[in-house]
Formats: C-alpha cells, structure tokens, sequence
C-alpha cells in the first residue's frame, strides 16, 4: 500500500521527530509514504492573512503536483497544512472561476482528484485495523488528547469529527493502550503564530492548557500538530512564568505513543528531541 | 356564435400611465366574436361592474373579458357581476394587465403590443370555456383536535362551546402540554397550573368533547368536511371506567426509578403512572417498556393491590374510527436536548440543564417542591448562569432562526432564582433581549433594575467543570469583547425550541407541508396563520413556530372561529377547477388506456381506478376517475398522462391551446 505524503516545513525542520514518528509507525504496518516531488510551502500560517489567491496558489500547486504523480491520497501530518490544503481543495471545487484564476496563474492543471488525510485519519484507515496482535507494549498511562484549533475546523469544510468534544485521538488512544481523560481544553488555542511575536501570550495560552491537563492527572500531553507541539513542549520558560511554578509534563505525538505501544524502539521515534524529557 | 366583451380598465393611473387602454379597446374591437370593448378608469368600481352588467344584458354577451389587475385580486368581484347579470361565472376571464404588463415595463408600444396580446388571448379562450357548477360538499360537523397543550385545549373548548363536537386526541397520558411543567409564567408571574389545570377539568367534563388521552393518529382520509379518522387508542392495560384513580397502584409498584418525563428527568416515576398529580385524566398507564410484568412475565402487584380489580394486561390497543368536518393540529413543539453543545457540557455535567428542567425546580409542584436546588449534589446555587440562544441564531447549530419565547422566560428564571436564593448572584449571557410584547419590555427590566440580575451581552464559547465549579468562559461585547470567567454553581441553558418529535410523519398523515425547520407550515404568513395549504385543517400553538402562551391562545380561538365558519354551512362550496378524465362513447368509454401514472403522481391521493363493466356485470375496461372531493386542481396528473385523458376544467387542454394559437397567429 502506497500513499502520497506531504511533509511541509515544520516537519522537515523543527518537528523531524513527527516525520520520523509517522514513517517508522506506517513502515512498521507496512505502508509506504512517497513524498510529493517538489513541493512548496502551503503558506500557513501567515498568506491566508495577507493574500487570498495566493493562499490558495500555494496548496494547489501542491495538490496539483500531487495528481500529476498520481497520488490519489495525500496524508498530511501537520494540522495547518492539512487545513490549508483541505481548505483550498474545497474553495477549488465549489468555485471554478477561482479555480480558473489560480490555475492559470501557476500554470498548473488541476482536477481535483487528490484526497487529502489528516494523520488520525490516515491511522483509522490504514493502521488501526491491522492492529491486533501488534500492540505489543500498550502505552498504559492517562493522556490528555489535544487537538487544538485546525485539525476539526471549520466543520463545513474539514468535515471530520465534532468540533467542539472531539474524539477520534481519544480513541486511537485507547487503542494504543492508553486511557484518555476527559478535560475541557481539547479545542482551546496553544497561541500558535504568536510564538514568535508575543511569546507571553503563548505562555498564558498553553500554560491554562497544561494546567488543566496535569491538574486533572495526565501524564502526558498527545497533539497531532508541530506547531502545537512546539509551543506546549518549547515555551516552557513562558508557561512556567505565567503558572508561576514550574510543570513538567510531557507533550508527544499521537504516532509517538502508537510507535512505543508497537515495540518501535525509542530513538527512531525520536523522542530524545523533545524539550521536555519523556520519561514515561 | 360567441358574443364577447371587453373591458380596459386603467386602474386609476396604474395601467394608463404605461398602458394606451384606449387603444387596446379599439384592437380588440376588431377580433372575431367580440361586441363590445370599452375602457374605463377604475372597473372594479360600482359603475364599473354595472357597465359590465348591462353590457351582458343589453347585448347577450357569451363571455367576458375583463382586462385589468391580477385575478388574485378581482377574479371573484367580477365573476360575482357576471353571475349577476345572469352570465355563468366561469364565462368570465381576467386579462392582467397590471402586474404582468404595466407594472413591470416602460411606457411604450411595445408595452401596449404587450397588452393588446395579453387581451387577444384571453378573448380565444373565453371562447372555447364551458359553462361550470361550483361544487358541492356536506359538512360532517365534528372537528378533530390533535395534541392537548394549551393550544388544543383552547381551540377545543371554543369549538365545543360554539356547540359542535369536538375529538380531542392527545398522544402522553395526560393533556396539558408543557404549560403543565412550567413553574410561573411571565409577564405577570401567575402560576401556570393554577391557570391551566381548571381548563382542563372543563375539557374533562364538557359533554361536546370526546377526549382520547394516550392516542394518536392512525390515519387520515378524505377531505373538507369529510375526513375519516383512525385514532389508535394506545393501551393503558387499565380498565378506565372501574378505576377510581386511588393511587394504590402507583405507590405499591415496585419499578421505582424511572426518570419521570413530566419532570424532566429530575424526578423518578414507577412503571405504572399518573405523569403529575393534576393530570386529567387521573388515571394511570402501564409503561410496558419499564414494567417488570411485561420484560420477565411476573410482578402483577398493582392487579393485587387494585381495589377495584382495573388493571388488564392482557389489553389491546383499539382503533377508533371517527368521520369529522376539520382538523386543528396543536402538537405543540419541544425543546433540543444533550449532545448538542458539547462545548456547554451538556449532558456531561448534572447542573447544566434545561430551561424546562428548570421550570420543574422552580415549581412547587417539581421534585423540589420549588426550591432551587441543584441536581448533582442537593445543593442551592450561589451562582447562577443562563445562557441565552443556546442553540437558537446559530446556523452552525442548524437553527438559524428565533426561538422567541427564550429571552423572557430567562427573565423570569432571573427574576424566580432572585425571589427563592437571598443572595444569590444570577447572570444572564446574551446576543440580543428581544422582549416584544405588551408589559414584555417592562418584565425584562423589573429583572434587571429591581431583581439585580446581572445582563452580559456576548456569547459563551464554553463550560468546564473545575474544583466542583462549572467555569463559564465568556465575552463581554459592550466592554469590548473582553473575557468573562464565571465559577458558577449553575448552568441553565435556553436551548432551542424546536419541532416536536413525530411531526414530519403527522404532516404527511395529513397530507399537509412542513417547513425546512419540520414545523406545520401555515398557507400564508400574514393572511392565513392559521390555515394551512389542505383545506379544513388548522394549525394553532407552537407546532407553527416556537410561541409563548397568549400567541398560542390566540391562534387556537383563531383556527376555532375558522372551523366554526366551516361548520356554519350545511354545505361547502367549492371551485370546481378540478381535473376529469373524459368519457366518451362505447366501445371506447374513455381515451384513459388505465396506465395510471396519474394515481401515483398525485399528491393529493384523489385519482381512483373505475370499472366499466357491460350488462352481464363484466369489466371490461378500467380507468382512473378523480375524485373530485379530493382533488385540489394543482394539474399533476394532467402533466402524467400519456394520452391526454385528463382535464383541468377551467384549463382544459382545447383552452389553453386556443391561448398559445392566439399568440402564434398573426391579426
Ligand atoms: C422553559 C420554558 C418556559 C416557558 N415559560 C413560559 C411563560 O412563562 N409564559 C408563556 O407565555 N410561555 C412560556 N413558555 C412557552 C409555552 O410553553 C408554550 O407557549 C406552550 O406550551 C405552547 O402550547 P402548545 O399547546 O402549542 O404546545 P405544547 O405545550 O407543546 O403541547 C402540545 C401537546 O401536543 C401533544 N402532542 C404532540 N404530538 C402529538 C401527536 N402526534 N399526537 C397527539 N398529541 C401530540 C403533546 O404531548 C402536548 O401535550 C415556556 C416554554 C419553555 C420551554
Ligand atoms: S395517466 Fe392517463 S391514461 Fe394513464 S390511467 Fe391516468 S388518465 Fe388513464
Ligand atoms: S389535479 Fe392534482 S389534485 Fe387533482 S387529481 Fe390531478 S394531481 Fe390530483
């Protein structure tokens, strides 16, 4: 089984251990990933702000480069690529005067063929059924499963999961051996963009995020998401500031724990690359 | 040989301005068959209809052709002149030469070509009409009521005390409707049973009324005036006419914990029950889904402990067949429930409830015996939140529309909470205070001003439970969008109100529409809210729209003024623009080959299939008739049929052919 892959940025710089993560768990079930030859960066987070062609120009030159290659499906880890892409797919089909536009402007031919999957999504139709016998250290631990804003937003479009109680990690979760908590800030906003920018913000963001989810018992944090991993794992300086203690519980990805619960040893999921030690 | 006339009227300045009249008179003085043409400045006027009538005196007019505004507006004003002048009133066509012609162009030639086209056109048809009959229809005069909240209870006590029979058919064990569950009631705070429960004694005991509680409708045949019903009478496994209504049965019943509907969950029942104690009837149900009898095959305590031996288990449901004159539905509406707002909590978290849910604390008659406690632990709330809209204005929750009767009951909640828990903080989160209506305005701010109840206009994004709060996350728009954290004790959620359960399936019994939202949907907004687009059926109360208790009052007076209008006559009649299939001479019979297409494309249900037999009683051909009490003349069937078989009358196919050869040739 061959799928298509579209890494984006983060993946490739910051977030290496989700891309390490997410092929070792797909090799270990016997799924290839191709990456898209020649891809660019889908915008995110800033063009969609700035200029509306040219958020979607980006994506669908993607997603064209993608159809030319003859992927049918497209896993996209990220949550903001996967929104961008997702986004664009949906405003190329339901508007084709714009879709004119944008592909005349890149010079690229699209029919709109690819789809495009989320990473739990990938998991649920690839991985999750092929999983009996293979959970061979269930990770037993309580985990709080953070979405985040994009992965279920907007509902029209995304239609995935429900956007304000999601459930789809919590139950890939449980299959993993895991038992998640149920918490109030699932859908709440880490800060994301404002990393850079107002870094305090983040810190009170995240820091009401993590809160909640060590007061309630977790023992780790789960996301589908670089950049949420980011701001909730590197911006502790922040978070402990606004907290005003200091808190140490760790944030993995969903592919993370399904690649520990599957025997994949630790290195290769690269989790001695977190900011904050795993120690579970 | 037709003898035609033509009338132009210039409706004030309102066809003249655009319009030459005079000239489209002269035109269509030269047509074939046409005697007399004239225009005139306002038609519908009383020298204007006498210029129509002495015309068809004086001249022996065959038809009219009276060219002016829309015949929605003037159809029977003119029809009416005719048949006075001794012309069938079916002889008689309006041409529209407001709406479709001056109205809608520039002054010109081209618009009087306009005109002078619309009048040749019609001046062919008139020819080729036929003289018709209306039709007519006896009344069965008994009306049928369906749902017994306060809307059916009025219309059936304003139908029977005209002194006509009326059925009143209620699907719960007891009528009453949600006023039943309500605690006070605003504007004025009088206790909704004290009002209420009286009515429905009188319901009880009015000897015009025939009351089926635990019933609902089985099925609907016919037409105005002569409906056939079948109710089916669910049932109760109780003999009503030897219970006394002692109670013995419900408080012996060893199945204790079944969450009570009439209080919303917050209070318990057992499997045999009487909803609430002012019930009327008074007498109780076996809930078979709950009763330990019916899931394991012993139990039988109630048949013991029954003083007057009235329980049956072995009983059937029954099937009642009633022929009634008109329908009132009143099924009233009901509210959204959990797994609605996750992002609220609700049906996670035991003190987010329901407006309704809180009505049962609030009432004296509630499991709290109205004090306002909380659900999870007993407790009285020190903090209380309502949220407005929940649910309701929001297209992303599929209810873009007004629940309207939300923001004043969440007054009232305030206001209540206020008045039972000194010292109680109450908020209110809102998107707007829509309070329209007469002391609504007032009751809003004796909430605000006098009760101290604490208005945040802006919308909760969430609800979380923590350290045994229920944190309400918030904005405060009118402070500029900052954010609100309430810790409070309470949630009470004013979710939307919506259609009630079961009432696309009912519509459809009733061959009546429905809305995109699944309320019955009334025939014109403003002109008909009561009436609904199947002649002899009402709608009254909330099964329409979301609707507050005087509203509902009124439209049921309003539909029983309407089926007392009906059951005024002895005989109804009716347009009779209805489709027939021709008959023609043996061996022929009809044209009719009896594929029937047209039975199924009917909406209405009016086409039947008829045997042609010969003398020895053989059949020897079948063919569709229509059933002329039934058929509402909408054309369906018309379009359907393969050879032409069937005809509008009024729109026959031979008329509507004159009209488009009339366009086609050239004069
Ligand atoms: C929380 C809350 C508070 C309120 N407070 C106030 C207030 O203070 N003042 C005020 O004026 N209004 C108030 N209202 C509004 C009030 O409840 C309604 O205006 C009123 O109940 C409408 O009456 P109805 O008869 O149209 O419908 P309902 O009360 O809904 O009655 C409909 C009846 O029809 C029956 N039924 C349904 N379907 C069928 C069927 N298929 N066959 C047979 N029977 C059927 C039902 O069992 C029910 O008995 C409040 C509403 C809510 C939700
Ligand atoms: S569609 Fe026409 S031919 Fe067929 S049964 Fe009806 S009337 Fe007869
Ligand atoms: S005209 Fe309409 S209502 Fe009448 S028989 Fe034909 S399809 Fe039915």
């Amino acid at each position: 089984m061959t799928l298509g892959l579209y890494p984006g940025c983060s993946l490739k710089g910051s977030s290496r251990e989700y891309t390490e993560s997410v092929l070792a768990v797909a090799q270990a079930c016997g799924i290839e990933l191709v990456e898209i030859e020649d891809w660019n960066c889908c915008g995110a987070t800033a063009a969609h702000n700035l200029n509306k062609e040219l958020s979607l120009a980006l994506p669908a030159r993607i997603l064209s480069l993608a159809e030319k290659q003859g992927m049918k499906e497209v896993v996209v880890p990220c949550a903001a690529c996967y929104s961008r892409l997702t986004v664009t797919n949906h405003e190329l089909a339901v508007h084709p005067e714009l879709k004119q536009t944008i592909t005349k402007g890149n010079g690229l031919d699209y029919k709109g063929s690819v789809e495009i999957l989320n990473i739990i999504q990938m998991l649920d139709k690839y991985i999750t059924p092929n999983l009996e016998g293979r959970i061979v250290k269930p990770f037993e631990h309580k985990v709080a499963c953070y979405y985040g804003c994009l992965l279920v937003r907007p509902h029209e479009i995304l239609k995935f999961d429900r956007e304000e109680d999601p459930q789809s990690m919590d139950e890939l979760m449980l299959k993993a051996g895991a038992t998640p908590i149920d918490w109030a800030f699932k859908t709440e906003c880490c800060g994301a963009g404002l990393s850079v920018s107002r870094t305090s913000s983040v810190g009170r963001l995240s820091g009401e995020i993590l809160k909640d989810a060590a007061d309630r018992g977790a023992e780790a944090v789960i996301v589908a998401c670089p950049m949420c991993q980011s701001n909730l794992d590197m911006r502790r300086e922040a978070i402990n500031s606004y907290l005003g203690e200091k808190i140490d519980i760790p944030v993995l990805y969903v592919t993370q724990v399904l690649g520990l619960a599957l025997g994949i040893d630790r290195k290769t999921l690269g989790l001695q690359r977190h900011f904050v030690a795993v120690n579970i | 040989m037709s003898k035609i006339g033509v009338f132009v009227c210039h409706c004030g300045e309102n066809i003249s301005a655009t319009v030459d009249c005079a000239k489209v008179a002269e035109t269509a003085a030269g047509y074939d068959g046409v005697v007399y043409s004239i225009d005139y400045k306002y038609m519908c006027s009383d020298p204007g209809q006498s210029l129509i009538k002495s015309a068809i005196i004086e001249k022996g007019l065959t038809g009219v052709v009276v060219a002016s505004c829309s015949p929605r507006m003037h159809e029977p004003t003119f029809r009416k002149a005719c048949a006075e002048a001794g012309l069938n009133p079916y002889m008689c066509e309006m041409a529209n030469l407001r709406e479709h012609c001056s109205w809608v162009h520039e002054k010109g030639d081209a618009t009087t070509e306009k005109a002078i086209d619309l009048v040749r056109i019609l001046v062919e048809k008139v020819k080729k009409n036929h003289s018709l009959n209306a039709i007519k229809v006896p009344v069965t005069k008994t009306a049928l009521v369906i749902g017994g909240g306060i809307a059916g209870i009025q219309a059936s006590l304003d139908i029977a005390n005209s002194g006509h029979k009326v059925i009143l058919i209620e699907r719960d064990p007891s009528i009453g409707g949600h006023m039943s569950q309500l605690s006070e009631t605003f504007p004025t705070l009088d206790c909704s049973q004290c009002i209420l429960t009286p009515r429905m004694v009188e319901v009880a005991q009015h000897e015009n009324i025939t009351l089926y509680t635990y019933a609902e409708l089985e099925s609907l045949e016919g037409f105005v005036g002569n409906f056939k019903a079948k109710i089916r009478r669910k049932s109760k496994s109780l003999d009503e006419k030897i219970c006394t209504g002692c109670g013995q049965c419900t408080t012996k019943c060893p199945v204790k914990k079944i969450p009570s509907e009439f209080n919303e969950g917050l209070g318990k029942r057992t499997a045999i029950y009487v909803p609430f104690p002012q019930a009327v009837p008074n007498k109780p149900v076996i809930d078979r889904v709950n009763c330990t009898y019916y899931i394991k095959g012993k139990c039988k305590v109630c048949e013991i402990v029954c003083p007057t031996k009235a329980i049956r288990f072995d009983q059937e449901d029954t099937i009642v067949e009633a022929e009634v004159g008109a329908i009132v539905v009143a099924t009233g509406f009901t509210v959204k429930q959990p797994d609605f707002f996750p992002e609220y909590g609700f049906g996670k978290y035991p003190d987010v409830i329901t407006g309704l849910q809180f009505e049962r604390l609030a009432s004296a008659s509630g499991p709290t015996l109205g004090e306002i406690r909380r659900p999870s632990d007993g407790k009285v709330p020190e903090k209380i939140v309502f949220i407005a809209c929940a649910g309701s204005r929001d297209p992303a929750k599929g209810i873009p529309y007004c629940s309207k009767i939300c923001c004043m009951y969440i007054a009232k909640h305030a206001m209540l909470y206020q008045h039972k828990v000194h010292g109680g903080k109450s908020y209110v989160f809102y998107m707007d205070i829509r309070a329209g209506g007469k002391m609504y305005e007032e009751f809003v701010r004796r909430a605000i001003e006098d009760d101290g109840v604490n208005y945040i206009r802006g919308r909760v994004s969430r609800i979380y439970e923590k350290n045994g709060k229920l944190i309400v996350k918030g904005a405060d728009t009118l402070l500029g969008a900052m954010p609100v954290d309430i810790d409070a004790d309470m949630v009470v959620l004013a979710t939307a109100g919506i259609a009630n359960e079961g009432s696309e399936e009912l519509a459809q019994k009733l061959h009546t529409s429905y809305d995109s939202y699944h309320f019955f949907s009334e025939a014109h907004p403003k002109l008909k809210p009561v009436e609904t687009n199947t002649a002899g059926i009402f709608l009254a109360g909330a099964c329409q729209s979301p609707k507050d208790i005087p509203e509902s009052v009124a439209m049921a007076s309003g539909a029983a003024v309407k089926v007392a209008c009906l059951f005024s006559q002895d005989e109804l009649t009716r347009e009779p623009l209805i489709a027939v299939v021709n008959r023609q001479a043996a061996p022929v019979f009809s044209s009719c080959v009896g594929c029937f297409l047209c039975v199924s494309a009917c909406p209405y249900q009016a086409i039947e299939k008829e045997e042609i037999k010969n003398r020895t009683g053989e059949v020897i051909k079948t063919i569709a008739k229509v059933n002329p009490g039934l058929c509402q003349g909408c054309g369906t069937c018309v379009a359907f049929c393969r050879t032409k078989s069937i005809d509008i009358q009024g729109y026959t196919h031979e008329e509507m052919y004159s009209e488009v050869m009339a366009l086609l040739n050239e004069y």
